[in-house]
């Protein structure tokens, strides 16, 4: 469950950057390859949030579908697990790309 | 307050500022019909981790300016991590100068089996946390005498999901997989076989009970993680070990 200490970073990442406002809505970007799970932060959040800025803050999680790159062909393809194989070649050298973000990108304050 | 990382013992969360740019825009917003809720914009694109990321660069430059190679060990419980570190202790005893930060829910159970082998040792209990963070890592860290230290040696807790993502300050993550364990863990959990740079296949002297399919596991981890480092070990009886001492005896060498 290191959904819990993840959701205590962005409690104190968005109170930090509220400028002492109450926050209405927080905007995450969460890779689908970051090892954390969307409901586990949700379920988190709402006992993180008590008592500070952000206590009733609506939570917005917007999903990032991984997309990675074979080093050895060069084709860029949308990865589901990091033993995917490359479509085209069959190589398990996969960069990625995108897909693994653990990020805090928007707050909306009062 | 800490020199280190700038906590107190009242307050661990505090920091302000990491590297991460903050630009307002100013509009006007509705919510749903009716509310009138007027709401001011922040961008911050801040990375969730930074903290620990920082925290566990510190601890990196830290290591680096005493010489020191740092391992960070995991795996799931009952792998033989402390079995495994143990021996290697004792077989490296006088080739390196080493020291163990203890990683466990709850009990000193493997600081103390681990100060028997004469090593210096400090143990983190984490409650209920199910992994280490690079803030605890850098506290324990400072108890030692770093500049005559060679090799440390972080034994994270058991769990092969959270201390995938927390960096510590390690040169390496070194993953610790037993054979009763079945031979598809680096599937089951491919971030932590994603995030290692060395897989320690244990206990390999109770094969011939088991139906444990060595080739596959080896296929398997190198399916997650093409460019991992496979040692067959037995900790135990001390099978394959010498190829791992070898490993770590170059890097220590090479600090990396």
């Amino acid at each position: 469950m290191h959904e819990l200490s993840i959701t205590q970073s962005i409690v104190e990442i968005c109170e930090q950057n509220s400028q002492g406002r109450r926050v209405l809505s927080v905007t995450l970007e969460l890779g689908q390859l970051s090892g954390i799970v969307p409901d586990s932060v949700e379920f988190c959040f709402e006992a993180c949030t008590k008592g500070t800025l952000l206590e009733g803050a609506r939570l917005i999680i917007s999903s990032i579908p991984p997309m990675g790159v074979c080093r050895d062909c060069g084709v860029e393809f949308p990865v589901t697990a990091y033993y995917d194989s490359c479509p085209s070649c069959g190589g398990f050298t996969v960069e990625l790309l995108h897909g693994e973000e653990l990020r805090v990108k928007e707050l909306e304050v009062e | 307050m800490c020199t280190t990382c700038g906590c107190s013992p009242e307050e661990h969360h505090h920091d302000h500022g990491d590297g991460h740019h903050q630009h307002d825009h100013e509009h006007k917003h509705e919510h749903g019909p009716g509310t009138g809720a007027e709401g001011k914009k922040i961008s911050i694109e801040t990375d969730i981790l930074a903290r620990n990321n920082r925290l566990a660069a510190n601890n990196r430059a830290l290591f680096t300016a005493h010489g020191v190679f740092v391992l960070n060990l995991v795996s799931s419980p009952g792998s033989g991590k402390t079995t495994l570190l143990e021996k290697t202790l004792r077989d490296m005893a006088g080739k390196a100068s080493s020291a163990v930060i203890e990683g466990d829910q709850q009990t000193d159970n493997d600081a103390v089996r681990i100060a028997a082998t004469g090593v210096p040792v400090r143990q983190i209990n984490t409650g209920a946390g199910c992994h280490l963070d690079a803030h605890m890592v850098g506290h324990a860290a400072l108890e030692f005498d770093l500049d005559n230290l060679d090799l440390l040696l972080i034994e994270n807790v058991g769990n092969l999901v959270c201390p995938a993502s927390f960096d510590l300050g390690e040169n390496h993550k070194v993953v610790v997989l037993s054979v009763t364990e079945g031979e598809d863990k680096p599937l089951k959990y491919p971030h932590m076989f994603h995030a290692a740079n060395v897989m320690l296949l244990n206990k390999i002297d109770l094969l011939p009970h088991l139906d444990f399919d060595v080739a596959k596991c080896r296929e398997m981890a190198r399916r997650v993680n093409p460019g991992i480092i496979i040692f067959e070990v037995s900790a135990k009886t001390g099978a394959g070990m010498d190829d791992w001492y070898g490993w770590l005896g170059e890097r220590i060498k090479g600090r990396g």
